[in-house]
């Protein structure tokens, strides 16, 4: 599915991503774990196609294809969705028409015709009620006045609406209460197929306790300095980065 | 026809005119408004043409408008829109009762076809000057009359026709009036438009004035529009500019507000290819509020710029402006908000915000908000911004795969929706977004389903 490899940015000549290796399988769920600061938003900012961020080396490649080549609008039609940490507010921008456009503009990339009025609704009411979303919230402008959970919430609604084949999850567990965290992780659970693939950003075990993980990474000062079980997780929930970054400093 | 003469000259050429052809210009008017023309020629004379840089005039050269040759008309043009067309014209789902000027003269016809309840009072002005001789003497330049605005000035030295509009006290009028105004000639044309509007105590009424072109001549249309606002009235003003871009359009607007009353104008300016726009709005009684909105979508060689002055000469009265926007190509703009809060003018409220955005690095866009604050229980605020589109949002919406021209299309859609969002209007309000969307799709040549098929 995507395979990662050296992959180096940086920003503002700042070297972020040092020569990052991953390789994600149809079906694999991964999580990346790591310190505040060491890269992982900047990772799927990159993967997402961001223009922020210089590729100055390696490569990537999802379903075959060289994604570092795809416009960003294109890497999402091809099924890469990244859910994103600080989702942004657009206001003027209605939840409605922007979920048909981007519904449509896939559509329309992979040849099909564009959905009728009706099953348009039809398929927003029911992606609706996978994460529990609010009417109130579909009929407003993109995130704008949404709280912090809300728009947690509304990226996995998106995401149900677009049904990748890889979704990046950025840390969507922050800022979730209890109730919503469950409703959220069943919402990624209940999308989950045999061939589609998460990666879950996060910095705690309460997410991995619904989303069970395949493998876990640690990402350290943009490199993946240690990868394992679902097992690395809670070890890490225990003793923290110390040792980790220690285990770095030495090597 | 188009060669370009200094600001002097032109000056001389337009007050010979006037001189040239006084008589013909005051025949079949009464004193109310002659009166008024020797002391504005002379205004006008003194002040002449605004150059670039005048303390009101930083960033538009009026010659750019002025500076053509054009022909003038002392007399109503004898062949007016096809009376059939018009009846079978009315706007899809915009129900308004509709009156037409064509090259700022009233149209004879418009009695019959306005539908007009008889409890309103439209008539060309000149009628009104034998019909409502007292609400004329009263209000007739009482607002414009020397402000220091010479192409005002200009108006009313020339001013033959226009709309008379008066919503006697307590009526409310349902639908809204739609004023068209035409422009078409086969020669190039200098077109002096006077209207008076006088809103009458605990009335209320929306007026949506169209201004286009109907030929391809260069035009300079410098329109002066009064309106006076009695107690507890509503009054809404919308002007949807979409002359060709060879034209010129100066407009000035006088609003002058009594206790209680509450006014929204709103500019929404598409084609015109040198637009300046003046509003001055004045709070004579407490208690009012005053909502100024504009949106300009321009490119090319567009310019456009809004003049706004706000003055709180009393306590209690709120005022909010709202000013955006977009340039494409080469087009310019400039906003120029001035407010005056007058000492005994406490507890006012000012706020005004003027966003723009550049798309292009060879747009540009100057913007000067002006506050002049006496008084001290206030509260004012004003932010001014000249951008490029958000690059955050365009990576949100690209990264759900709506990419290029149409993320770029929703952002600039979403920026205007803001102005478009204080439409008073419902049907206004998504016509505008009707037009708003053509327009930055750049397949806007005229008003869709409109009956004047101008290019
Ligand atoms: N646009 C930018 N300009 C400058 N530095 C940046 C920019 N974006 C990210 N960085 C820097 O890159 C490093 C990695 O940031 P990133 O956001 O990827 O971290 P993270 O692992 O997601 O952290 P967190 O756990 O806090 O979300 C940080 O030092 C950050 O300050
Ligand atoms: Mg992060």
């Amino acid at each position: 599915m995507l395979s990662i490899k050296n992959l180096k940015a940086s920003v503002d000549g700042k070297e972020i991503l040092k020569g990052i290796n991953l390789e994600v399988k149809a079906g694999e769920v991964h999580a990346i774990m790591g310190p505040n600061g060491s890269g992982k938003s900047t990772l799927s900012s990159v993967l997402a196609g961001s223009e922020r961020f210089d590729v100055d080396g390696g490569e990537v490649t999802f379903n075959g294809k060289n994604l570092l080549d795809m416009a960003a609008e294109d890497r999402a039609r091809e099924g890469l969705f990244l859910s994103f940490q600080y989702p942004i507010e657009i206001p003027g921008v209605s939840m409605v028409n922007f979920m048909k456009t981007a519904v449509n503009e896939h559509r329309k990339y992979l040849g099909q015709d564009s959905m009728s009025a009706g099953d348009f609704l039809k398929m927003l009411r029911d992606k609706k009620k996978v994460v529990e979303i609010d009417d109130r919230l579909t009929s407003r402008s993109v995130n704008e006045g949404f709280s912090g959970g809300e728009k947690k919430k509304n990226e996995i609604f998106q995401m149900a609406m677009l049904e990748p084949k890889l979704a990046i999850l950025d840390e969507t567990d922050s800022g979730l209460d209890i109730d919503a965290l469950r409703v959220v992780a069943n919402g990624v659970n209940k999308l989950k197929t045999k061939d589609n693939s998460t990666i879950v950003i996060t910095h705690y075990q309460r997410l991995l306790d619904h989303i069970i993980p395949d493998f876990v990474h640690i990402l350290y000062m943009g490199r993946i300095v240690k990868s394992g079980g679902k097992e690395l997780a809670l070890e890490l929930e225990e003793k923290g980065y110390d040792w980790i970054k220690n285990e770095v400093a030495v090597g | 026809m188009s060669e370009t003469i200094d600001s002097n000259t032109m000056k001389y050429k337009l007050i010979n005119l006037y001189q040239q052809n006084k008589l013909a210009i005051d025949a079949g008017l009464t004193d109310s408004m002659n009166k008024h023309r020797e002391e504005s020629i002379r205004y006008f004379d003194s002040l002449g043409i605004p150059y670039k840089g005048d303390e009101n005039y930083k960033y538009t050269d009026m010659m750019h408008a002025f500076g053509k040759m054009y022909g003038y008309a002392f007399k109503s043009p004898k062949t007016v829109v096809d009376p059939e067309t018009i009846f079978h014209c009315a706007v899809p789902d915009l129900d308004t009762h509709t009156i037409i000027l064509e090259n700022g003269w009233y149209y004879a016809k418009n009695q019959e076809q306005s539908g007009l309840p008889n409890t309103i009072v439209a008539l060309s002005i000149r009628e009104a000057t034998e019909a409502y001789p007292e609400l004329i003497e009263k209000h007739y330049n009482e607002q414009a009359n020397n402000k220091g605005q010479a192409t005002t000035a200009f108006n009313t030295a020339f001013a033959q026709d226009g709309l008379f509009l008066y919503i006697p006290e307590g009526v409310v009028l349902e639908k809204p009036i739609q004023v068209i105004n035409l422009l078409r000639g086969t020669n190039p044309l200098l077109v002096n438009q006077r209207n008076l509007i006088v809103a009458g105590k605990n009335s209320q009424s929306k007026l949506i004035v169209c201004d286009h072109t109907l030929s391809h001549q260069h035009f300079l249309s410098n329109t002066v529009t009064e309106v006076f606002v009695d107690e507890n009235a509503i009054f809404d003003f919308y002007n949807i500019q979409n002359q060709h871009n060879q034209s010129s359009q100066v407009t000035s607007l006088f609003i002058t507000q009594m206790k209680n009353s509450n006014t929204l104008c709103n500019t929404l300016t598409l084609h015109g290819g040198f637009v300046r726009n003046n509003i001055h709005i004045k709070f004579k009684g407490e208690h009012c509020e005053a909502n100024a909105y504009g949106l300009a979508i321009v490119d090319g060689k567009q310019h456009v710029d809004n003049y706004t002055f706000i003055d709180h000469a009393v306590p209690n009265c709120t005022s909010n402006e709202m000013y955006k926007t977009i340039l494409d190509d080469e087009a310019t703009g400039a906003f120029n908000g001035k407010i005056l809060v007058r000492p005994d003018a406490q507890k006012t409220l000012a706020f005004q915000s003027n966003k723009n955005i550049c798309l292009t690095n060879t747009a540009r866009f100057y913007t000067k908000p002006q506050l002049e604050i006496y008084a001290d229980d206030v509260k004012c605020s004003h932010g001014a911004t000249v951008g490029q589109m958000d690059e955050d949002a365009l990576f949100y919406l690209k990264s759900r795969g709506i990419g290029g021209h149409e993320a770029k299309m929703m952002l600039m859609y979403a920026f205007a929706h803001e102005v478009l969002s204080h439409i008073r209007v419902p049907v206004l309000a998504e016509r505008y977004g009707e037009l708003v969307e053509k327009r930055l799709r750049g397949e806007l040549s005229r008003c869709e389903g409109c009956f004047v098929h101008c290019n």
